[in-house]
């Protein structure tokens, strides 16, 4: 194992038991278990950004949070720098919250209405227990506002979050994200609520910290493209499992995954587009709840045959650094 | 003939701080079976000027100038009685986050049937057939007209808005962000249904977005609004290739060039002006980077740039050669 690897999982599975109703109760039926996350593993390197890529429901929000311990792991590792997380004792834990950090998606909900920006910044702070005075509190909380591209800070020390717009609420956000100055961060579509001409600015801000503090990210987006122009590797999530892993041009250009080839094909792009005829696939993600026989996606594949529905694909390294979990993944 | 004419249409707010002019004199036409992107940064007016089209607008606002001349009629003008005749027969709408605007205590089915036989004095049964047949078109198996909305997934709830708003054959069909809450795969089965509908029924489209991404491959025209106000309209090319105002350039430049430079563009520094303010001059000039000392003074009029092209820009004949 390397070490120098900041996050390193390994066969994570995030379960969860579905309530049941009475009648099902008693007609004994087995338990219903819904699979979030279903093995996953990958590592992230000092000052990497590592995306994960998928639609709605396919487990990209538990894998960020189960690496954070903030949704139960129902099997499998998370190691922080090393040292595996699970079952560590509280003052590894408090040290452990205090470098990994998450960003939430939507600045509307995230922060606390009835508190000002000043308050709100400097929370992580106070349950820390990191400052000991009020100017130093201050300091902390004005240095960070500005890393956050929030100037002049007086003038939002004392506002309230709907005196800000989305833009700024979202610096607020990550300013109080980077107050404790975290070695990771978890970062869960944090522009996809933005209009896109604000989403820039956020995202150099992102950049600009990992340049500078050696930040490593896990960028969770649905947005292919955004996570082709500011990521290192890219990981493409398909009903809690990773179909496909590698360089951003290499999924983009040489996607060997169908669904891949197929989030490719949909992209959006600006600009006069010859209407080629796109390969979209029909129907929708299944429900995680259902047990599928062999490879997940083989229910919407376009090139899938009988042995995807018996077996299912192990994530394979195809060539060096990009790995595809398709049993026909040579021949695409 | 021209379907849909907007002319100079000014809506406004009454609100307690004063007038809030979210549309300030926007014109623009569509055509049978085309298709215009309407796009813009929230609070443009976008949503406005669709609910000023379909006379949905709150009790707070009012058309204060302007037409809006479907088939030489003017939507304007007509009361309240002749505008409730010609809602969704005429022109309808696909909300928003539509997924939450159906009745979840009602059969889908029997909400599009609804709207029939309102406005076709059908009887039910006829109704259910015509609903029936929408699913079809929609592409969904008609036997799920007796399904209740939470059987349904998000973008089959989008489908069976779709089919409502198509019950009663309206000519003109507005998509207020139909596809902003939705998968991005779900999201091109919905862009690629309503572009074929628009052309198998002759309709006009007009789709309110604020992704200008997707716009390309399914409009034949976009206007760009900004404050109230329709800064540059064209055809795709004219838009993309002859771009003429610096609003349309940034927000062209927001979203990454997949395959290319890997670089991030520069973002649009600032916000959209309040508009309970009157504004002097050119209202983008605060955040452009092109102004002049002219900007500042006299709003600039929107210019007409060879064929359908028109930009409300001083400078709009060099943005093109500042990228």
């Amino acid at each position: 194992m390397n070490n120098n690897n900041v996050i390193d999982i390994k066969d994570i599975k995030v379960h969860f038991d579905i309530k049941r109703s009475l009648a099902q109760d008693i007609i004994r039926k087995n338990k219903i278990i819904l699979k979030a996350v279903d093995g996953v593993s990958f590592s992230i390197g000092k000052g990497e950004i590592l995306s994960l890529v998928g639609e709605s429901g396919s487990g990209k929000t538990t894998t960020g949070k189960a690496i954070l311990q903030l949704a139960p792991l129902t099997a499998g590792s998370v190691d922080f720098l090393g040292e595996e997380v699970r079952q560590k004792d509280k003052a590894f834990m408090k040290r452990f919250r205090q470098n990994a950090q998450m960003i939430f998606q939507d600045p509307y909900q995230s922060i606390n209405p009835r508190n000002i920006v000043l308050d709100i910044v400097a929370e992580p702070l106070d349950v820390h227990g990191l400052v000991k005075t009020e100017a130093e509190r201050e300091e902390k909380v004005r240095i960070a506002l500005e890393q956050a591209g929030m100037g002049p800070v007086e003038e939002y020390l004392y506002r309230y979050p709907h005196e800000l717009s989305g833009g700024q609420r979202q610096r607020v956000v990550l300013a109080s994200s980077m107050i404790l100055e975290p070695t990771f961060v978890v970062a869960d579509e944090p522009v996809s609520m933005l209009d896109a001409s604000i989403r820039t600015g956020i995202l150099r801000l992102l950049l600009e910290l990992r340049d500078k503090k050696e930040l490593s990210y896990l960028f969770i987006t649905h947005d292919l493209s955004l996570a082709w122009l500011i990521s290192d590797r890219i990981a493409i999530m398909y009903l809690g499992k990773i179909m496909e892993i590698g360089k951003p041009d290499l999924i983009i250009h040489k996607g060997a995954h169908p669904y891949t080839r197929a989030l490719t094909a949909i992209m959006p792009q600006p600009g006069v587009n010859k209407r080629t005829e796109r390969v979209i696939l029909p129907g929708e993600t299944p429900s995680p709840i259902e047990e599928l026989k062999g490879c997940k996606f083989s229910t919407r594949c376009p090139i899938a045959k009988d042995i995807c529905k018996e077996i299912e694909p192990l994530l394979e390294e195809i060539e060096r650094g990009h790995f595809v979990a398709c049993h026909f993944a040579k021949e695409i | 003939m021209t379907l849909l004419e907007v002319k100079n249409l000014k809506t406004y707010f009454d609100t307690s701080k004063g007038l809030y002019k979210a549309v300030d004199g926007t014109s623009f036409d569509l055509d049978y079976g085309e298709a215009l992107g309407l796009v813009g940064e929230s609070g443009c007016g976008k949503t406005t000027c669709a609910l000023s089209i379909t006379r949905l607008l709150p009790k707070e606002g009012k058309i204060h100038g302007g037409e809006i001349l479907l088939e030489k009629t003017d939507l304007v003008k007509l009361n309240d009685n002749e505008i409730r005749s010609r809602r969704w027969k005429d022109v309808s709408i696909i909300f928003q986050g539509s997924m939450n605007a159906l009745n979840p205590v009602m059969k889908v089915g029997d909400q599009i049937a609804e709207a029939v036989i309102l406005h076709e004095k059908a009887s039910k049964k006829e109704a259910l057939k015509r609903a029936e047949e929408l699913f079809e078109l929609v592409e969904m198996p008609s036997k799920r007209i007796n399904n209740y909305p939470h059987e349904f997934s998000g973008g089959m709830k989008q489908r069976a808005m779709i089919a409502m708003a198509l019950a009663c054959n309206p000519k003109v069909i507005i998509g207020d962000e139909p596809t902003t809450a939705l998968d991005v795969m779900v999201q091109a089965q919905i862009l690629n249904l309503l572009e074929k509908l628009r052309k198998e029924l002759k309709m006009g489209l007009i789709l309110i977005t604020h992704d200008l991404s997707i716009l390309a491959e399914t409009c034949d025209k976009i206007a760009v609004m900004y404050a109230g106000k329709i800064v540059e309209i064209g055809t795709i090319e004219d838009i993309f290739e002859k771009t003429a105002h610096p609003y349309t350039q940034r927000l062209i430049s927001c979203f990454p060039n997949v395959g290319k430079e890997k670089i991030l563009p520069p973002a649009i520094e600032g916000v959209p002006p309040n508009l309970l303010e009157p504004i002097k001059g050119c209202s983008f000039y605060p955040r452009c980077h092109m102004g002049i000392p002219i900007c500042l003074e006299v709003e600039p009029e929107s210019r007409g740039l060879g064929g359908k092209h028109f930009a409300a820009c001083h400078r709009s004949g060099e943005v093109s050669h500042e990228q």
